[in-house]
């Protein structure tokens, strides 16, 4: 990703100015952290004791979950995003069931009230963020090389090379993949699942894990479903069987059937981050009061 | 290829803590993978030798514990065996459950010099 720090992640490529270290690396702030009976010792590494030029095998306990640093990086994200108020989306779906249309006609409902902004992952070219920079909205494509999926590293990068927002909304939208982009948190607000009626309906059984992440299933390409048969209530109840508090909203992003449903979503879950910001500080500020 | 990041995020893991815990070379990793953690594990075991090659666990064992899925089912108000995310309640057929257990993706023990 980076040749300057090396944080490089095989063929990453970033759009943008050359690499700066605005956003916080991880690994800078982790600290070594070993509980010996109740107490905790913050900075010391343990194991310490190993005496040189002896080669001996020992058992070390690590404990460590494999995603952790993904999830620390997604820790970092969200942070910025919470003390930005940014509402931060992160689009899953199959390759081609129209993550990027969707966005565009979106855009096009809601940049006269608010500041929108779009990472656009593919593994290859910058075609989705041109047709989103069409719109008038700033848009950074991450290029994954052979990744297929996002994560949260690359997002923290590519926030870098946006411009601040206060208080707008952030579409990423991930690699079309319906595997591990479930697994892979970047500090978004929800996932969205979106499917097209185009793909068969038991998608959500056969990729339970990204039904199962997502808190919003979108079933796309709605104006097609005379042409197939496509049984949308048993859809609906397989993604429910997975999730049973998935949401769901059918739309056609390209006749605008149900868009307006999607934008009211948006909006609504939107406002519902500010609110439980607010009761959060609120309560923050209830504490100190006592304080007095 | 999900695995290859995954093998990729344990070799991550390993440097990470070389420092930490003074060892120049892993021999033995033990792993506890959930049925619903979306690993293969034959695959995993594949890419796993793949991407060690040239780094400090360059023809490492890896050891896989299977860990078993578990949910809460709030029909029954009792934990369950599952091995799905779609899978109901063997009680009582209810759809309403709560993974507790079975996702995990943890690397537990290393074997290390
Ligand atoms: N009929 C129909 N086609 C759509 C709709 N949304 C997207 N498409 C088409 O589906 C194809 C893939 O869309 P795209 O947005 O590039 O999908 P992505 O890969 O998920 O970003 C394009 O040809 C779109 O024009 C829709 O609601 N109805
Ligand atoms: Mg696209
Ligand atoms: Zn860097
Ligand atoms: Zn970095
Ligand atoms: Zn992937
Ligand atoms: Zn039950």
């Amino acid at each position: 990703m980076c040749t300057v720090c090396g944080c490089s992640e095989g063929d990453v490529k970033i759009e943008g100015p050359a690499h700066e270290h605005a956003h916080p690396h991880a690994d800078e702030s982790e600290q070594m952290i070993v509980q010996q009976g109740d107490d905790l010792d913050f900075g010391q590494g343990p194991a310490h004791a190993h005496v040189a030029g002896m080669s001996q095998s020992r058992m070390v306990q690590i404990e460590q979950d494999i995603l952790g640093k993904n999830d620390r990086y997604a820790g970092l994200n969200r942070a910025r995003f919470e003390a930005q108020s940014i509402f931060a989306l992160n689009l899953v779906s199959s390759p081609g069931s129209g993550k990027t249309t969707l966005l565009t006609e979106t855009i096009q409902q809601i940049k006269g009230d608010r500041h929108v902004a779009v990472i656009e992952g593919d593994q290859q070219t910058a075609n989705d963020a041109e047709r989103i920079r069409e719109t008038g909205v700033p848009a950074i494509q991450v290029n994954t090389g052979k990744g297929c999926h996002l994560d949260a590293h690359m997002v923290g990068h590519a926030l870098d090379n946006l411009t601040a927002f206060q208080g707008g909304i952030l579409f990423i939208e991930n690699v079309g993949n319906l595997v591990c982009p479930a697994a892979f948190d970047l500090g978004e607000a929800h996932k969205v699942a979106i499917l097209s009626v185009t793909e068969g309906e038991d998608k959500p059984l056969k990729y339970p894990d990204m039904f199962y992440a997502a808190d919003l299933m979108v079933l796309n390409k709605t104006d097609l479903l005379p042409y197939l048969d496509f049984d949308v209530d048993k859809c609906i109840a397989y993604a429910k069987q997975v999730n049973p508090s998935i949401e769901v909203i059918q739309l056609s992003a390209k006749s605008g059937e149900g868009m307006a449903v999607w934008v009211e979503w948006l909006e609504h879950k939107r406002q519902a981050m500010i609110k439980q910001r607010i009761d959060a500080l609120e309560t923050e500020i209830n504490q100190f009061k006592a304080l007095l | 290829m999900h695995e290859m990041s995954i093998a990729e995020g344990i070799v991550q893991v390993l440097e990470d803590q070389a420092k930490a815990q003074c060892y120049t070379r892993v021999k033995t990793v033990w792993l506890e993978i959930g049925p619903l953690a979306m690993i293969e594990t034959e695959a995993l075991s594949f890419c796993f030798e793949a991407v060690t090659r040239d780094t400090l666990a360059e023809g490492a064992v890896l050891n896989i514990i299977k860990i078993k899925g578990e949910a809460f089912c709030m029909q029954c108000l009792k934990n369950v065996p599952i091995t799905e995310r779609y899978d109901s309640c063997v009680d009582c057929g209810s759809y309403q459950l709560q993974v507790v257990q079975g996702d995990e993706m943890r690397i537990k023990e290393l074997e290390v010099e």
